[in-house]
């Protein structure tokens, strides 16, 4: 399953907010959006599922246009971790895991015996499996996640998209839940595109990384290709460096100082 | 405890029982402090009652029994889904003011006879036109930069409806030898309805009731958030104009041939997602049950009241019953159910 954004243009009225934008996304791997607050990596993520539909250029999925395909069509092959978690409703996590079914149930009827096990063997995978009637709206932000990822593996999307996956969590969490979807994504060969500003997460967990600047992709591939001081400082306005970390086998990134004269 | 699928289940049986019990009181009335025994009802039921009671359980009380059902259904199940489609506990038929809409098309069509149309069509087609232009108005004032604000929509629907009812009370003023059957029924009056009535409105009733349950799946979604729903593949938009149609639908349907019967909308589904929690798909069937019941015991409370002031309107009584719960459930806020 193959994604493709080809000059892809988003605009708010007259406010352009994503001005061409050319990504591949290749099967399999962990890709991380970065770019500052407003940059439009939202609005990008966005139009990967058809929740927006781009002003101009186009969203390719397995080589059909994403415009000719019912939303529905789209969430079978593509989930969505949201930024926001809160549950106000008292849904217990089995039912709130089992909505990840509805893209391939009809109106009616309850879930055949296919998707019961898909939703339980995703309470299984995310270790849910003590919580299945504990209800949303009594739990942590760290564990609301937790469901969110069981709830879009039910999905079983060929493209997950996840929208600043870190934002709201505890440090610990934050590992938790990237170390869930990177074993994921290994296990399964599942896609995984991960938009934040969270340079020294992205750098860890992603195989290839998209840098965002002024609306336009301002450099793409490796991490060492793209998390560059000179990059880090263009777009982020930091002094910054990527090193090595031989302890885990992975990048992270320093952050010594911003660039800012105050 | 217990899963909820039994919940629901006990819920539903004792709903059920309940509502044939309050069938039968609500048919046992004859006049002022006599009722029949439920075993003459049954009798006359079956055709083999006395001449009195044959005529007056099933011409006099079946009609507004049957009627009753019918429209506290509809309402009951349209306010659990406009309170899931707006994400909002105060959404109701009432609050958003669909009600008074329907009034003033009502109001409208009894007071002027159009050429060539019987009132009995033009009635219930006005109501309707005027319910869904209410909506459409009250929807598009409270649209802020593309979202829908909930204070806003509830401001909107209370300001619109006093302007609505402001019109109809005018309507009233110049009603002259009118002015009886418009106070009359927008006070909500089961005693009107009629088998040919009963005929035209309980299909429109049943076809958007079973309509809108089709929605459940993704109103449960909606009410998690909009964005949830569109990345579980719901086309947002389209259900929510689709769940207010209906909803529209079926408020002008009972309206125009019973009036004004509020808290239904309100009261009902919120006393169901404390006992069933908030999953539609057990809320939606079951109120359409609850609100038919909850009906019938108001429409006896105002029947069994007649010796001291007369018949209650049944409006009157759903309002005396439902508005103490609606301030009950306000001052409780139930965090709980999940509203924040």
């Amino acid at each position: 399953m193959t994604l493709d954004v080809n000059g892809l243009r988003y605009r708010y009225g007259d406010k352009p907010v994503l001005d061409g934008v050319d990504m591949p996304v290749v099967e399999g791997e962990i890709l991380g959006i970065l770019g500052p607050n407003g940059c439009g990596k939202t609005t990008l993520l966005k139009n990967l599922n058809k929740n927006l539909s781009p002003s101009g250029g186009c969203v390719m999925l397995d080589g059909e246009d994403m415009s000719g395909m019912t939303k529905r069509d789209v969430a079978r092959k593509v989930a969505v971790v949201p930024q926001t978690n809160e549950v106000h409703f008292a849904f217990t996590v089995r039912d709130m895991v089992a909505m990840g079914r509805m893209p391939f149930q009809g109106m009616l009827g309850g879930p055949s015996s296919e998707d019961e096990r898909i939703v339980d063997e995703a309470i299984e995978r995310t270790g849910l499996s003590g919580y299945r009637d504990r209800m949303m709206n009594t739990m942590s932000g760290g564990e609301r996640q937790r469901v969110i990822i069981a709830r879009a593996i039910a999905q079983t999307p060929k493209i997950l998209l996840m929208d600043e996956p870190t934002l709201h969590l505890d440090i610990s969490m934050q590992f938790d839940a990237l170390n869930l979807v990177h074993r994921l994504s290994r296990e399964t060969g599942l896609t995984v595109v991960i938009v934040s500003h969270d340079l020294a997460m992205v750098a860890r967990y992603c195989d290839r990384i998209v840098m965002l600047h002024d609306h336009r992709v301002h450099a793409m591939g490796t991490p060492e290709e793209v998390l560059t001081p000179e990059n880090m400082r263009t777009v982020f306005n930091v002094d910054a460096e990527l090193f090595f970390d031989e302890r885990i086998g992975r990048h992270s990134v320093i952050l010594h100082d911003s660039l800012n004269r105050m | 405890m217990m899963p909820r699928r039994t919940v629901t289940f006990v819920t539903l049986s004792a709903l059920v029982v309940f509502t044939v019990v309050c069938a039968f009181l609500d048919l046992s009335w004859v006049s002022a402090g006599t009722s029949y025994t439920f075993q003459e009802v049954w009798e006359a039921l079956i055709g083999e009652g006395t001449w009195a009671s044959n005529i007056i359980v099933r011409e006099n009380n079946a009609p507004r029994v049957v009627a009753g059902l019918f429209v506290g259904a509809g309402l009951a199940v349209t306010g659990a889904a406009m309170q899931a489609v707006f994400r909002n506990p105060l959404a109701s038929p009432y609050i958003l003011g669909l009600s008074s809409g329907a009034s003033l098309g009502a109001a409208l069509g009894m007071l002027f006879t159009i050429p060539l149309v019987p009132a009995i069509v033009a009635t219930p087609f006005l109501a309707f036109i005027t319910c869904f232009a209410t909506m459409v108005l009250v929807y598009s004032m409270s649209r802020v930069g593309g979202s829908v604000r909930t204070e806003t929509l509830i401001l909107s629907g209370v300001a619109v409806s006093s302007l609505l009812s402001a019109l109809v009370s005018f309507l009233t003023f110049i009603a002259g030898d009118k002015l009886e059957g418009i106070v009359f029924w927008s006070m909500g009056n089961l005693g009107n309805a009629s088998w040919g009535e009963i005929a035209f409105m309980a299909p429109i009733v049943t076809v958007c009731a079973v309509l809108l349950l089709t929605q459940a799946k993704p109103l449960n979604a909606m009410m998690i958030g909009d964005a949830h729903a569109m990345d579980l593949g719901v086309d947002v938009r389209r259900t929510r104009l689709f769940v207010l149609i209906l909803s529209t639908v079926i408020v002008a349907a009972a309206v125009s041939f019973v009036g004004v019967i509020g808290f239904i909308g309100l009261v009902i589904p919120h006393m169901l997602r404390i006992l069933l929690g908030p999953d539609n798909r057990h809320i939606m069937p079951l109120s359409m049950v609850a609100g038919g019941c909850f009906v019938l015991i108001c429409d006896y409370m105002a029947h069994i009241i007649a010796p001291y002031f007369g018949i209650l309107p049944i409006g009157v009584a759903t309002a005396l019953i439902g508005a103490p719960v609606f301030i009950y459930l306000l001052i409780r806020r139930r965090r709980e159910v999940g509203w924040n």
